[in-house]
């Protein structure tokens, strides 16, 4: 074990490197720049043993890591917003044909107008696509997350590919004390790459051709919603053998700050959970409201018996998102909302859309959105408006 | 050394009862894949016909290993696979087989992109010079003055020549081929499988569906190709152009056949002005001659 300080960039890169990474693949942008940047540094230093496909557009770096880690090597990319949208229909080629990989999704606004600044709507926008996906709070979970996703992903009760989403700037470019594990520990926690199928020169194995049985077809889909489902469990698995090798745990799909005696819940994804945290300590110590945080680390597969089981009895519950579907709402409140609804739960749920595009949004602010929706709740033992807009103080 | 035809392995790639149409060169082309790079190649296929000859999943008529890809994304797949490949230490030719969409088209930059990079893999463009697989609408291998069903009245644009652009990319190794010289084409992808970096071979492939005509005379059409001078076989080791030997008489212009005999047993070219026809004549002379002064 080691303490450095590192960005969230360099956090990812340094796991990559750990997890013996053979094939790497990236197109730069804003802000996940700095972390093929640093990988091409470590593979020109002889730190890390692996090939760097410097490729023409991000739609490719996804084509070249599919190609590598079809051929039978463990391979990783990353991007951000444009990119990650321009790779699109690479995604669910991905997914649907059950090659795990990794991809570190630097997270940022999508345009118009160009604007580098956080907003999670460019991951949100492949939610669908059958990637696990996990928000990280900080660098050391942004390096402990994936490494983690490496095993989770080579898990043959999963075999699915993973992202691991970090706000832009807030953790990509912010240098933080991050605890690096040594290599023989990582070892032990990460076993060689396993996968469904490997491609081989004189093994006529076809993947993608046109179905006979379009039933077997839609059966494909129905196994990648069952593999996400199997790794709820497999995501625990992991959480609880990385604190026995490495000593630390984050939670498995949630994390739930002060809630044991909480009767009013906040919830998010991403880094700004981390101001969410000072909120509720706020509320509690200042005001003495029972006050708790449920920190959601996995949006897919969602926590739904999680987000049950902790709001079943709570008084009200507010939903922070920094990405919107329009019309409908935030998509960590919709899946809040779709959970409670499948068990019965009627408990009040607001959606408050804020930090959309970068705009910066303090613990104060999320506190005060509290007290408000608190106090409005308390009266009317409902939220007048489901879906609010908050645009932060003045 | 020159290929003969009782040499070649016997081994089948292409197997009986695919989906092909009658007379596909597709087929005819990957059964010469098959001839030239046996067990070694693994195929990387776009979106086109090919995805669809293979025939229905969880079977195959093709005896290769495929990754069947989206449409702009093949070279790099490809580039990700050889890489692979290479730190496994495994030995495997790793094939881009594309049509002239998946090429010169929306596949473009990757093939650009990989192209420049010099990535370990050999891509074959399939030209049938149209967007077959969807029903015959134009692309950038379309010629001018033929018929497709996004140019009615026939294309105003001549075909952009992705060989010489591949040439331009100072890449190890260049080649045209046909579908009507197979040992020619055999011989190129022989020879291409042993340079290392980034090889293109692009394989002009008359479609009997698209071009409109007979489907018995696809091998007749693309040698008329040949013979009328419209299609030049070369290939360039190192960037040296060396015209192939069933276009050398053809460098001598008058013992090229007239084009009109190419053209005209093309439903393609059924309302082939004498204008485009003169335009088209001119294009072929251009073409040698820029050819020439290369392979000088």
């Amino acid at each position: 074990m080691a303490l450095k300080t590192l960005t969230g960039n360099y956090a990812i890169a340094t796991a990559v490197k750990l997890a013996r990474v053979k094939v790497i693949s990236a197109y730069p942008i804003t802000p996940q720049t700095t972390i093929v940047e640093k990988l091409s540094e470590m593979i020109e230093l002889g730190e890390l043993e692996a090939d760097m496909i410097r490729v023409e557009s991000e739609h490719s770096a996804l084509a070249a890591v599919y190609g590598a880690a079809s051929g039978g090597v463990r391979s990783f990319t990353a991007t951000s917003s444009h990119g990650l949208l321009y790779m699109h229909e690479m995604l669910w080629w991905v997914a649907g044909a059950r090659i795990p990989i990794v991809m570190a999704v630097v997270s940022r606004t999508i345009g118009p107008p160009w604007n580098i600044w956080t907003d999670h709507s460019d991951v949100m926008d492949h939610r669908d696509t059958g990637w696990l996906i996990t928000f990280v709070e900080n660098n050391q979970e942004a390096l402990d997350e994936t490494i983690k996703l490496f095993r989770i992903t080579e898990d043959k009760r999963v075999y699915l590919p993973g992202i691991v989403a970090l706000d832009a700037f807030i953790l990509s470019h912010t240098t933080e004390p991050v605890d690096v594990p040594d290599q023989s520990l990582v070892d032990a926690f990460l076993p060689p790459r396993e996968q469904p199928y490997v491609f081989r020169a004189g093994n006529p194995l076809v993947l993608g051709n046109i179905p006979r049985d379009l039933k077997w077809n839609m059966r494909m889909r129905e196994d990648v919603h069952k593999a996400m489902e199997r790794a709820k469990k497999v995501i625990e698995e992991a959480d609880h053998l990385w604190e026995k090798i490495v000593g630390r745990r984050h939670g498995g799909l949630t994390e739930c700050y002060r809630c044991e005696d909480a009767k009013h819940f906040m919830i998010g994804v991403g880094a700004w959970v981390g101001d969410m945290k000072e909120a509720v300590d706020y509320l509690r110590d200042r005001f003495g409201l029972r006050v708790g945080l449920i920190k959601v680390r996995y949006f897919r597969p969602f926590p739904s018996e999680d987000i049950i089981k902790w709001l079943n009895n709570a008084a009200s519950a507010v939903v922070f998102d920094r990405s919107i579907s329009p019309s409908v709402g935030g998509p960590v409140f919709i899946e809040v909302l779709a959970s409670l609804a499948s068990a019965g739960v009627r408990t009040p749920v607001r959606g408050v859309i804020a930090g959309l595009a970068g705009v910066d949004v303090t613990h104060e602010d999320l506190a005060n959105v509290m007290l408000t929706s608190i106090s409005e709740v308390e009266e009317l033992g409902a939220f007048k408006q489901n879906v609010l807009w908050f645009y932060g103080g003045e | 050394m020159p290929i003969s035809i009782k040499d070649l392995p016997k081994e089948k790639y292409v197997l009986p009862g695919n989906a092909a149409c009658p007379g596909c060169p597709e087929n005819m082309g990957l059964r010469f894949v098959g001839m030239a790079l046996g067990s070694k190649a693994i195929l990387v296929v776009p979106a086109g016909c090919t995805a669809v000859i293979q025939g229905l999943a969880p079977g195959s008529g093709l005896n290769f290993p495929i990754l069947n890809v989206p449409f702009a994304s093949s070279d790099s797949v490809a580039a990700g696979l050889s890489s692979a490949k290479k730190v496994l230490g495994e030995d495997a030719t790793v094939v881009v087989w594309a049509g002239d969409g998946g090429t010169a088209d929306i596949g473009f930059a990757t093939l650009s992109g990989a192209a420049e990079r010099n990535d370990d893999i050999i891509h074959i463009c399939v030209d049938n010079e149209a967007y077959m697989n969807t029903g015959i609408q134009r692309s950038s291998q379309t010629p001018l003055g033929a018929w497709t069903t996004t140019t009615l009245s026939g294309k105003k644009e001549r075909k952009k020549d992705v060989p010489l652009i591949m040439l331009m990319h100072r890449i190890p190794y260049v080649a045209t081929a046909s579908v009507a010289y197979p040992t020619d084409f055999i011989e190129k992808l022989r020879k291409a499988s042993t340079i290392k970096g980034f090889k293109y071979i692009h394989l002009h492939a008359p479609c009997p569906v698209g071009w409109r005509f007979d489907p018995a005379l696809t091998a007749s059409i693309a040698r008329l190709a040949v013979e009328t001078g419209m299609w030049i076989l070369f290939d360039a080791e190192g960037g040296k152009v060396t015209i192939s030997p069933p276009s050398k008489p053809f460098i001598d212009k008058s013992r090229r056949k007239p084009i009109r005999e190419y053209l005209s047993i093309q439903g393609r070219f059924r309302n082939l002005t004498d204008e485009i026809l003169k335009e088209l004549e001119k294009q072929v002379d251009e073409n040698w001659s820029l050819l020439l002064k290369l392979s000088t």
